[in-house]
């Protein structure tokens, strides 16, 4: 009896201690990333609150709210996510599928890369937004150019990161699937695929995140929707609580997104040893 | 019958690093290969394995010749190099992949209980300790029963309590088919331990020195008066083959009656 008490007491306060390690864990650890966001959100609401300043140019999180309420509640909104979420999409397509094939083509074929990389690397060196006046005289000012200007920005990228992951690839593995004479389709995909997929995942966030800029960029050549027409329509009549809303969408959209491509590909990337700071999550 | 005839390599850099090796190995036979750093002994079962191509001389197995790997050849690196996306029975039945799912799992099982890992399974290589993944390596180069396994330093990352461990576990293994075993090693004792027949090899360019047949019955005792009388000759071949003042031709005996 005595025992029993004991070894409970005992284990008790280290249980105790997982059980609330764990709660901590499931919600503390997201909340701790908000922390200083919200705190300095709730410093100028309050700020502008106590009239310490007008908000005018830098208006209170309530404002920027009541602000997305409005354009929610008129359909507008709705229909500038859309638009802006259907070219990003479309661009990051077209991007990631050329991407893929030609970093795909130059990192297996030596006699590929001599030939394509050099010139993709000197079109590489074009900063992208210089593309802009000569994709509207190619392809007009509707979508087609817009898509295409986000498509290079996320080709790049994507390209450099597949050749480089495929280049990469421990010769050490290689040989292994040679010792088991591996045909050259078994080798990709036994191979060549698993081992690159870790850094292609993360070519596409990196494309996908381009992908978000090149958005802003190619809606300011002149949009009559989307976010960045938000943008650009509050610069002009003078509202910065419609332009902090669309950064404020702009930043909910791109960090979904990213986490959409994350939770997608992480059952793929369980095996990894990677180096995790602050610990198993 | 593995048969060497005369094999040597210079690599493109122009290194020559192995030059007319040549050798007879029945069947079943266990042979050990030592000698001093880069003295082309990697080289040679790189070859053996088809993984490199000689430069002259050829590789021949049951008149086969290998120029390419061979089903027959299987090879144990000194690194486990597991796949580190497939769990340890997925690495195991990696070279089954022709066999129908439930005679390869099977056949898997068998070799993870063989090497006494039935419990991982399910386990990911990251979660091996070295030994326990150069088991599962083990095991992988095993299930698909070659003719000839070719191990390079396969135990010579692990502490001597684990190698002995292995060392042991092979021989287990290896009288499962009784296949060809060609090991290269550092270790004299494990040398002799495992094999029948030790080749000493010689540097600047790598070749056949000696030849020591170890002729002890098995299980072998490490601390018997004949297994240190082996482990002797075996030590001076080396030592005399790193002595560039000894003539090639030095019969291998000579080297034997020196005790
Ligand atoms: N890929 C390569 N290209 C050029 N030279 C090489 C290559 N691999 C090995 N060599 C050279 O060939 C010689 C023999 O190397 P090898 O790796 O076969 O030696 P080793 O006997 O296995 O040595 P160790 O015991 O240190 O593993 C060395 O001089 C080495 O520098
Ligand atoms: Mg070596």
């Amino acid at each position: 009896m005595t025992m029993t008490l004991e070894t409970t007491a005992l284990e008790r306060p280290d249980a105790i201690k997982s059980a609330s390690s764990n709660r901590w864990q499931r919600f503390a650890r997201p909340l701790l990333g908000i922390l200083v966001p919200l705190t300095l959100a709730l410093a100028w609401e309050a700020a502008v609150w106590l009239g310490w300043s007008n908000g005018r140019l830098v208006p209170p999180p309530s404002r920027v709210f009541a602000t997305i309420m409005e354009l929610t509640r008129s359909g507008e909104l709705w229909r500038h996510i859309t638009t802006t979420l259907w070219r990003v999409a479309a661009g990051f397509g077209l991007g990631t599928v050329a991407g893929t094939l030609l970093g795909a083509v130059s990192g297996y074929w030596g006699i590929a890369r001599r030939l394509l990389d050099p010139t993709v690397q000197a079109l590489r060196a074009i900063p992208s937004i210089a593309w802009v006046p000569l994709f509207i005289l190619w392809l007009g000012i509707f979508e087609t150019s817009k898509v295409a200007l986000i498509a290079v920005g996320v080709f790049f990228p994507v390209y450099l990161g597949v050749m480089g992951a495929i280049l990469s690839v421990d010769r050490k593995i290689v040989e292994v699937g040679r010792t088991f004479r591996l045909s050259g389709p078994a080798m990709i995909r036994r191979i060549l695929l698993p081992a690159v997929l870790p850094a292609y995942v993360v070519a596409l966030r990196v494309g996908l995140g381009l992908g978000w800029m090149f958005v802003v960029a190619a809606e300011f050549m002149g949009a009559s929707e989307g976010l960045g027409y938000l943008l650009i329509d509050g610069q002009q009549l003078g509202k910065p609580a419609q332009i902090l809303a669309a950064i404020t969408i702009f930043a909910l959209l791109g960090k979904t997104t990213d986490w959409l491509i994350e939770l997608v590909t992480a059952p793929l990337l369980r095996w990894q040893d990677a180096f995790r700071p602050g610990g198993e999550s | 019958m593995l048969a060497l005839d005369k094999v040597g390599k210079t690599y493109p850099n122009g290194v020559h690093a192995l030059e007319r090796f040549t050798a007879q190995i029945p069947q079943g036979e266990i042979v050990a290969i030592i000698g001093g750093s880069g003295c082309g002994k990697s080289t040679l079962l790189r070859a053996v394995a088809g993984l490199d191509r000689a430069s002259t001389g050829s590789i021949r197995i049951d008149n086969i010749d290998i120029n390419a790997p061979h089903e027959k050849i299987g090879i144990i690196f000194q690194e486990p190099r597991l796949l580190p996306w497939l769990s340890v029975a997925d690495n195991i039945g990696f070279g089954l992949s022709e066999l129908p799912v439930a005679a390869r799992r099977e056949k898997v099982a068998q070799a993870l209980a063989r090497v006494g890992l039935s419990d991982k399974a399910k386990a990911w290589p990251r979660e091996l300790s070295g030994g326990q993944a150069q088991r599962v390596a083990i095991a992988r180069a095993l299930v698909p029963q070659p003719e000839v396994l070719l191990l390079d330093e396969p135990f010579s990352a692990l502490d001597a309590f684990t190698r002995r461990d292995l060392q042991d576990h092979l021989l287990d293994l290896w009288a499962d088919t009784r296949p060809t075993l060609i090991l290269v090693t550092h270790d004299v004792d494990e040398a002799v331990v495992l094999a029948d027949r030790v080749l000493v090899m010689r540097p600047r360019p790598g070749r056949l020195f000696a030849e020591i047949d170890v002729g002890l019955a098995r299980p072998r005792d490490r601390a018997s008066p004949l297994f240190d009388a082996v482990k002797r000759r075996v030590l001076t071949a080396l030592d005399r083959s790193l002595d560039r003042d000894v003539p090639d031709s030095a019969p291998a005996e000579t080297v034997g009656a020196w005790w």
